[in-house]
């Protein structure tokens, strides 16, 4: 989208006046010299750097370690938009819940024609093997980032659920831990809710799931790919700071029907593994055969109800972009209620009317992979080129099954700095919710930046760079 | 602990150990390939660095000549020779990385500056004249390691281990430096001129093993001697990097381990002997051993010492 359009502003409104939560900050960034955030940006560069705070891009052969740009001007929600977030959220998680309970047991939804059946039961992302099994608490998605977009005042989007396995945590804690040394003057004078707590909820949520609670000390560990995956970083950050081991699979047996880590002593039973790999590589006896990263006879244990897997596989489905149309149906057929959050409009290519609309209107629209993610394989109507969105229109017609589209939305935009001084960019937000005994929403987020003037692009592995979120207390 | 978190850190802590040897031991050959000496041949002092960090047939397959720009490819930015700086400060890192909740963030910090500073560093900008600041900056790095291991690590099986690795590499290449020029160390090559080859040649082993000053302290008023030197290096127990100080600590480490699991492995005892023989030995058995036979032997009990710790704590 061309920045002639019109977006929403999250610091200034429609006067040039900085919005309330934004009265100080705007201030603030008005009395400094103008190379004072360069120098700033360089001092947060050397801390990430140091810290080796990186994520590796696949397919880049001169260095597989890149930091993600970061973005010194903090992103400001209020506390009366973080209720309204924060329900909608709360709402939005419980509903996931309760569909991928229902589809693996008695699948009422699709008994009552909510959703198409072949949709759910024909999916890639629908596990049969989890058919009939009950994990502890009736959750599946223990670790959830909702992917929110912001348009005007008082309305937000979901785009996405990732209901597998969310990253960018780590990043919501070390921006926050960054800002804090370089900015301590803003902390004073603005009421920041904290998100320091969040390894300590992900421990407690993930004790609260163990197959036996009573017992007096669960043995959690973090389950990772290893040192080359791009989310290692985070994997070591979690288990670190939850003081609990990083394993890989190598790391780990099944043994009579549990499982185990190797250490340097006697074997040591494992009661939850947060994982970190994919479902498809969990287990080499039951899924990929080829996984060397899996533990072969885990899911047995597991089905066995000896350990617990977080999130549990099979969890994809609720997050799949056809299944995505159908949430808003999700959350009244297991809630009662309407949303609270938007669903954005979404377009589905398999459908004969729905693939005529998308060809006729590429230019204006977005077109997504059903199962892609990190901002490939996508197309942005309003800032393609008319070659790009010819060969994408090839592309789609050979396979239109394998795609979804969606309106382009105005994407709000927040003050950033950038090299001609501070000017709005494009972003969005990714709350982190984590369910277990409760619902625990940490307030603030992953807020990621298009650094590109215009760009509504906000992956990392495509130029865009994250900054610290503010939830503001009342 | 896992077996592989005890692994890493033994690699860890081996692999920062190798990378300041090889650094060492180029230092020496510069400050030999400055200072001429009657009677050599051109590149002697790089073969020393060679020979005693076994890398000279892989040296050879990719070069011809031996020079300062050849050698610093080779032995400190060479990504195919395992033994080079580079590679083993990759793979101190690797390891460093997969252990990171295992370790401080003053060592990660050690580590991975250590690392990202290596490689801003361009090949071609380190000329002979630059090389050995280069090395000494190495040098300096690997310290800090040590200091920030030392300093900021919990008492625990993880500094146990990243202790053994640390030994372990050390008596190697002290064991490697000294069977690498045993001959000069016999005892009827004693009387020799100041400027000749063996004692070029004994200077650089002391330098290479940074004991060139501390021998005139474990020796006051006793001119460079075949006898002392290896004496020195190999039984010595307060010289840091001799075989005897080497298993001292590695003994203790062996006690602390029984004592932190409550149980005795294999390994331990096998560290215990070491230790205990070293310490018995006197430098005129080890003559009528052979110096050499008494080197193979050790830098193979050590080896087997390395795997039997593996063996004993799973090492993955």
């Amino acid at each position: 989208m061309s920045d002639e359009r019109t977006f929403f502003n999250e610091m200034l409104d429609e006067a040039n006046k900085p919005r309330q939560p934004y009265a100080r900050l705007a201030k603030w960034l008005e009395d400094k010299p103008a190379n004072f955030l360069t120098k700033k940006g360089r001092d947060a560069e050397t801390i990430f750097r140091r810290l080796g705070i990186t994520f590796a891009v696949y397919g880049t052969e001169e260095s597989t370690e890149r930091l993600i740009p970061f973005d010194p001007i903090p992103r400001i929600i209020s506390a009366s938009e973080w209720r309204h977030l924060s329900a909608g959220i709360d709402q939005r998680v419980r509903a996931l819940n309760a569909f991928l309970h229902d589809i693996y047991h008695r699948q009422e939804i699709l008994r009552a024609g909510r959703i198409p059946a072949d949709l759910v039961l024909q999916n890639e992302a629908f596990l049969p093997e989890m058919a009939g099994f009950t994990p502890a608490r009736k959750v599946y998605a223990h670790i959830i980032g909702t992917d929110l977009v912001r348009v005007s005042e008082n309305e937000f989007y979901v785009l996405e659920d990732n209901t597998r396995t969310p990253s960018g945590v780590s990043y919501m804690m070390e921006n926050r831990e960054t800002m804090m040394r370089l900015f301590p003057e803003l902390f004073q004078s603005h009421r920041v809710a904290a998100v320091e707590q969040y390894p300590e909820n992900l421990l407690q949520t993930l004790e609260s799931v163990a197959p036996d609670p009573s017992k007096s000390s669960q043995t959690i560990v973090v389950l990772t790919p290893g040192i080359y995956n791009s989310a290692y970083f985070e994997h070591a950050f979690l288990a670190d700071s939850m003081g609990v081991e990083l394993v890989e699979g190598r790391d780990l047996f099944v043994d009579a029907g549990h499982v185990f880590m190797r250490t340097t002593r006697e074997p040591k039973q494992v009661d939850v593994i947060y994982r970190r790999i994919d479902d498809a590589f969990l287990d080499p006896l039951t899924f990929n055969p080829g996984s060397m990263l899996g533990v072969p006879g885990l899911f047995d244990a597991y089905r066995a109800g000896n350990v617990t897997i977080c999130n549990a596989p099979g969890t994809g489905i609720a997050d799949d972009k056809a299944i995505y149309a159908y949430v808003p149906d999700i959350i009244e057929f297991y809630t009662g209620q309407k949303p609270i959050l938007n669903n954005v409009p979404t377009w589905n290519c398999s459908r004969p009317d729905d693939l005529a609309y998308v060809l006729d209107n590429l230019e204006e629209i977005v077109v997504k992979e059903v199962h892609g993610s990190g901002g490939y394989g996508m197309l942005i109507g309003p800032t393609a080129s008319k070659r790009e969105i010819a060969e994408f229109r090839k592309v789609l017609e050979t396979n239109p099954s394998n795609y979804i589209a969606q309106p382009t939305l105005a994407l709000s935009a927040c003050p950033t700095h950038v090299a001609s001084g501070v000017a709005p960019r494009h972003v969005d937000l990714r709350p982190y919710v984590l369910i277990g005994d409760q619902v625990r929403i940490t307030p603030g987020g992953l807020t990621r930046v298009a650094l590109k003037k215009g760009s509504l692009v906000v992956n990392s592995s495509q130029g865009g760079g994250t900054k610290d979120t503010w939830v503001l207390e009342d | 602990m896992l077996g592989r978190t005890a692994s890493s850190l033994f690699w860890m802590s081996r692999y920062h150990e190798r990378a300041q040897n090889v650094s060492r031991l180029l230092e020496v050959a510069c400050r030999g390939a400055i200072i001429s000496h009657s009677g050599q041949e051109d590149g002697t002092h790089w073969t020393f660095a060679l020979a005693c960090s076994d890398c000279e047939t892989g040296f050879k397959q990719k070069y011809e000549e031996l020079n300062a720009r050849n050698m610093a490819s080779h032995m400190i930015f060479s990504k195919d020779n395992p033994s080079s700086v580079r590679s083993s400060l990759e793979l101190a890192r690797n390891n460093a990385r997969a252990v990171r909740t295992g370790i401080t963030a003053e060592l990660w910090e050690a580590i991975n500056t250590t690392w990202i500073e290596f490689t801003d560093v361009s090949p071609q900008s380190i000329t002979q004249e630059k090389l050995p600041d280069f090395l000494s900056w190495i040098n300096q790095r690997a310290h800090l390691f040590r200091g920030a291991l030392l300093n900021t690590i919990l008492r625990d099986d993880g500094y146990f281990f990243s202790q053994m690795g640390n030994f372990v590499e050390r008596s190697d290449n002290t064991a490697r430096i000294l069977d690498t020029y045993y001959w000069t160390l016999l005892p009827d090559s004693d009387i020799i001129d100041d400027g000749s080859l063996e004692h070029y040649q004994w200077s650089a082993i002391l330098r290479a093993l940074s004991g060139r000053r501390s021998y005139r302290f474990a020796y006051p008023n006793a001119r460079l001697k075949a006898f002392n030197i290896a004496e020195f290096l190999i039984l010595r127990t307060e010289m840091p990097r001799s075989l005897a100080h080497c298993y001292d600590w590695m003994a203790d480490t062996a006690e602390d381990l029984a004592q932190f699991y409550g149980s005795r492995e294999p390994s331990l005892d096998m560290a215990a002997d070491m230790a205990r023989d070293l310490a018995e030995k006197q430098m005129h058995e080890i003559y009528q051993q052979g110096l050499h036979d008494f080197l193979s032997d050790f830098i193979n009990k050590n080896n087997q010492f390395a795997h039997q710790l593996c063996e004993d704590y799973n090492f993955a």
